[in-house]
């Protein structure tokens, strides 16, 4: 047993885990963070998917131990109180969603493509970036249209700050 | 059309707490003292159980129980069932083998179970099982259809001998060889279904919770239909009567059929958690459900296309092979005759059609209804057969499906299907205006130059929907009734709760049944909730599949608002001291035509429950129910058209535009509508160019995780361009004909038509890989 010690949210926690807990067991396991979701065990789906300091990493492929004096931003973590986030919106308003399984992964995800590529994609980069993230339902049309209407929108609520 | 009624695409009620994370999916879920249970499954597919030696592991801290499957036939719970009885040619039943939850004596698939282990943690499980010693003696297995027909092939069950469960056919085999001996030309196809695991995102799970004062079980399971689950539990598996069992289906991370079924490990919960006396919580792995979710498909067969001098389909010969996998499942029989065999006429005026099908035992997992089932190996086949028929004949493959078209309607089809509606030349033409294929041939020739082979493929499918009337299905083996109920309760402040027994994982019913209660009452959705998905709550209901949850579903919700609104304007008339008939239902209000006489639809319901000025003789409160039975199954059909290159160097697919044109009949909410368009397109692009459960010849799946099964991906697939075509389903009052399963029915054959247009061989089967295509191509 060790304790990990980390910040959820903006919250700080000190969690005593096994050695061989994954992040994705503390957050769902200990901290019933059940937002995040696993969906292949093998980091093919993307399911999982929360922020570590800021970048998107599959949360059943990294310890939890790794994860001592991170930030951790789940998807329970990213609108401002009522305030949806500019990519869940997007995801609601594109209809980029059906069972909801693999959306929190995907909507985590989604945020790191648009801050890395700076807000400036087009059809081809999105689905090329979406490549780790599996969705059963969708097709994934909608769910690459909400993307790149949360970079539009994520670029202008960016300026208005 | 309201803002919020038929017609509107409102942004989905359900989504709020699935973007945020709030979604309350199987394994979300804690119950007070809960275990964790853990399956030990075999690693063979064909093999005898000698021993099971559990001591070194009830030893290990944290281990509650190892639970064996002789000890489960020993407490007399039931084998599973397959409850749709199919009968031979010779007249004989169909002929199945035992399937007991956990395997006391013989494994035949790998991945079936053996024994559980119920610990503290779901990690102390594993490392439990991990100690549990089982003693196999392997058995030689076969994996392969044709190869399990074989003689001297390894027999899987006693009772169906040459691992034949069923030899069945459907229609007129003189007709059928009369149309033959008089045909100009004869087109011959053979095709291969491959294959393939559902894999919903979410992995099936379960939470069984026994309470011994009550004698009472609770499940939480991921179910596409609650109530048959308890149904079947209790008729059959002796877990608990209806009345002492509980099961709640609360959010469902996708189905896709594969959650229809009661599996193994939802009974064996139930009958641990007895056992220890404790809750039980079984959350599967990915690896898990690919050897133990139902798989789909699967079908070898050899089909025959009789034509006369003007190029008419005069008879159809059909000869199919459908792998079971090691047992039946819960509708297995059913898939690959009556949801298969009846679509075969397609959307074609063909007077003689003959199919055979034999059922087969293999040492994989099971086969039953994924997304189509049936309907979708029948549209390949069909399609396939159209367009090898195109070219035989050298005639446009656009044409030639036009100079058959059923045109006229009701159309009795030789295979027990009698269409009621449809316009197939109108959704032909939308598909070939949205593609622009009078302009294919110039692309070609450009495409050509450019050094690219590019191919057009057209699929006209049809689908029968609803799966119902009851009386019907009845008639035809189920052992079920197919109908559909509802419950409307309106509060005294005039809010609404609809009950359904149709189940939404991913389907969008929390919006679109709103949207009926917002069309007839012209409340806001925000006044009206929808409950479904526990049988505690919910009266019954017979689930979510076959896209049936609008077309029978949402015509239970709307009979039982007739019901409702009927007495409703009984209290209004009697309030307005008017009569019954002048009452019209406006904007939330009862009004009295032509008139400003008013009461508000809140004041109506208040009225109802305070029960102080009633009609004389009502009785108080307002909440109606109703069950609802179609009188025929629902035919959506349509188009698609896909235009692609091929890379001759590598063989690798590039879509250039796939368009699709639906007839759906009426629409509640196109912009769900769509997304279920889009999810059945990449399901069927997916089967036509990636996905594949592989099996080697000892039975071992080499297919069992996302790493070896090529799910489609983002970047494997294109934007789609969708379009509507209607024509009304005379069978509902609504008109509507469901839009689950088209994408995935109608789109294999557009893809391989296109690609086998593109190179210029016909013979290809699915997936074609990259790999399958060049080897195609350059083959001699």
């Amino acid at each position: 047993m060790s304790t990990v010690k980390l910040t959820v949210n903006g919250k700080a926690v000190a969690v005593d885990v096994e050695d061989r807990t994954l992040l994705v067991q503390l957050l769902r396991d200990h901290l019933n963070l059940t937002g995040t979701h696993v969906g292949c065990d093998t980091s093919q789906c993307g399911a999982c998917v929360v922020h570590v300091d800021g970048k998107a990493v599959k949360s059943c492929t990294m310890l939890a131990g790794q994860a001592d004096g991170a930030s951790i931003t789940t998807i329970e973590g990213i609108a401002k109180g009522d305030e949806l986030h500019p990519m869940q919106a997007a995801f609601r308003d594109n209809h980029g969603l059906q069972c909801g399984y693999c959306t929190p992964g995907m909507i985590m995800s989604a945020i790191d493509i648009v801050h890395r590529y700076g807000g400036q994609l087009d059809e081809a980069t999105v689905r090329h970036e979406l490549e780790g993230n599996i969705c059963r339902c969708t097709g994934y049309h909608n769910i690459v249209k909400a993307v790149l209407d949360a970079a539009g929108r994520m670029k202008v609520s960016q300026a208005a700050e | 059309m309201g803002v919020e009624g038929i017609g509107a695409s409102v942004v989905r009620k359900e989504d709020k707490r699935f973007i945020t994370g709030k979604g309350r999916y199987v394994d979300d879920i804690k119950l007070q003292g809960m275990t964790h249970a853990h399956f030990i499954r075999s690693p063979h597919a064909h093999a005898k159980v000698k021993g099971i030696d559990s001591s070194a592991a009830l030893k290990m801290p944290g281990v509650v129980a190892v639970l064996t499957g002789q000890e489960i036939v020993d407490d007399k719970v039931g084998n599973l069932i397959c409850g749709w009885a199919i009968t031979s040619k010779d007249g004989s039943p169909m002929k199945m083998g035992a399937w007991p939850a956990m395997a006391p004596e013989t494994v035949r698939f790998v991945g079936q179970a053996v024994a559980v282990v119920i610990a503290e943690t779901k990690n102390l499980a594993r490392d439990a099982a991990e100690a549990v010693v089982v003693n196999y003696e392997e058995l030689p297995a076969v994996a392969d259809v044709h190869a399990a027909i074989k003689s001297g092939a390894p027999q899987l069950h006693p009772e169906a001998p040459g691992n034949q469960v069923y030899d069945w056919v459907i229609g007129d085999e003189g007709a059928t060889d009369a149309a033959f001996a008089k045909a100009a030309n004869v087109v011959k196809l053979d095709v291969t279904n491959n294959r393939l695991a559902p894999n919903a995102m979410e992995p099936r799970a379960a939470i069984a919770d026994y309470d011994s004062a009550e004698e009472h079980f609770t499940l939480y399971t991921t179910s596409q239909n609650p109530h048959v689950a308890r149904l079947v539990l209790s008729a059959f598996y002796n877990i608990a009567p209806e009345h002492k069992l509980r099961v709640i289906a609360p959010d469902v991370g996708g189905g896709f059929g594969s959650k229809i079924f009661i599996y193994p490990e939802e009974m064996v919960a139930l009958w641990a958690s007895k056992k220890v006396g404790r809750p039980v919580k079984w959350t599967g792995d990915r690896t898990e459900a690919f050897l133990t979710d139902a798989h789909g498909r699967d079908h070898v067969t050899h089909a025959e296309m009789a034509f006369d001098a003007n190029n008419k389909i005069t008879g159809l010969k059909v000869k199919t092979y459908a792998n079971f996998g090691a047992y039946m499942s819960l509708f297995s029989s059913s898939v690959p005759t009556y949801l298969y065999a009846t679509l075969l006429s397609g959307q074609y005026n063909i007077p003689a059609i003959h199919a055979e099908v034999v059922g087969v035992y293999t040492n994989t997992t099971p086969v039953d209804a994924y997304r189509g089932a049936g309907r979708p190996e029948a549209s390949y086949l069909i399609e396939r057969l159209m367009e090898t028929a195109a070219r035989q004949l050298k005639v446009d493959p656009a044409a030639l499906r036009r100079t058959n078209f059923i045109t006229t309607f009701p159309h009795q089809t030789p295979v027990i299907m009698a269409y009621d509606t449809g316009d197939f030349n109108a959704s032909l033409d939308a598909a070939m205006k949205a593609i622009d294929y009078a302009g294919f041939a110039g692309r070609k020739a450009k495409a050509k130059a450019d050094g690219k082979l590019r191919g057009i493929g057209v699929s006209c499918y049809i689908e029968a929907c609803g799966i119902a009337p009851s009386k019907a299905v009845g008639s035809l083996g189920a052992g079920v009734g197919l109908w559909e109920s509802a419950e409307v309760r309106v509060n005294p402040v005039g809010t609404i709760e609809v009950l359904t027994g149709s189940h939404s994982h991913g389907q969008g019913h929390e919006t679109t049944f709103c949207q009926l209660v917002a069309e007839r009452l012209g409340v806001p959705i925000s006044q009206v909730s929808i409950v479904h998905g526990d049988t505690d709550k919910v009266q019954f209901g017979m689930g979510t599949y076959g896209s049936r949850s609008a077309a029978v579903g949402l015509t239970a919700i709307l009979k039982a608002m007739e019901k409702m609104e009927s007495k409703a304007k009984k209290i209004a008339a009697h309030a307005l001291e008017a009569s019954e008939g002048d009452i019209v239902i406006e904007n939330g209000e009862f009004k009295v035509a032509g008139t400003d006489k008013a009461i508000a639809f809140p004041m109506v319901a208040l009225a109802a429950y305070t029960a102080h000025n009633l009609p004389d003789g009502m009785e108080p409160g307002l909440k109606e129910s109703a069950f609802y039975d179609p009188t025929n199954f629902t035919f959506p059909a349509g188009t698609y058209i896909c235009e692609l290159e091929v890379d001759a160097g590598t063989g690798k697919t590039s879509f250039v535009n796939f368009v699709a044109a639906d007839d759906f009949g009426r629409l509640i909410n196109p912009m769900i509508v769509e997304g279920q368009v889009h999810g059945g397109l990449a399901q069927g692009i997916g089967q036509a160019l990636l996905e594949h459960a592989i099996y080697d010849a000892s039975g071992q799946p080499v297919t069992a995780s996302f790493m070896d099964y090529a799910m489609p991906r983002a970047d494997d697939l294109p934007s789609f361009n969708l379009s509507h075509t209607t024509t009304l389903c005379p069978g509902n009052p609504l008109g509507i004909k469901g839009c689950g399963e088209a994408g995935a029915i109608g789109a294999s054959a557009a893809v391989i038509n296109a690609i086998t247009d593109a190179i210029g061989k016909n013979n290809l089967e699915m997936p074609a890989t990259p790999d399958r295509v060049w080897r195609t191509i350059h083959a001699a």
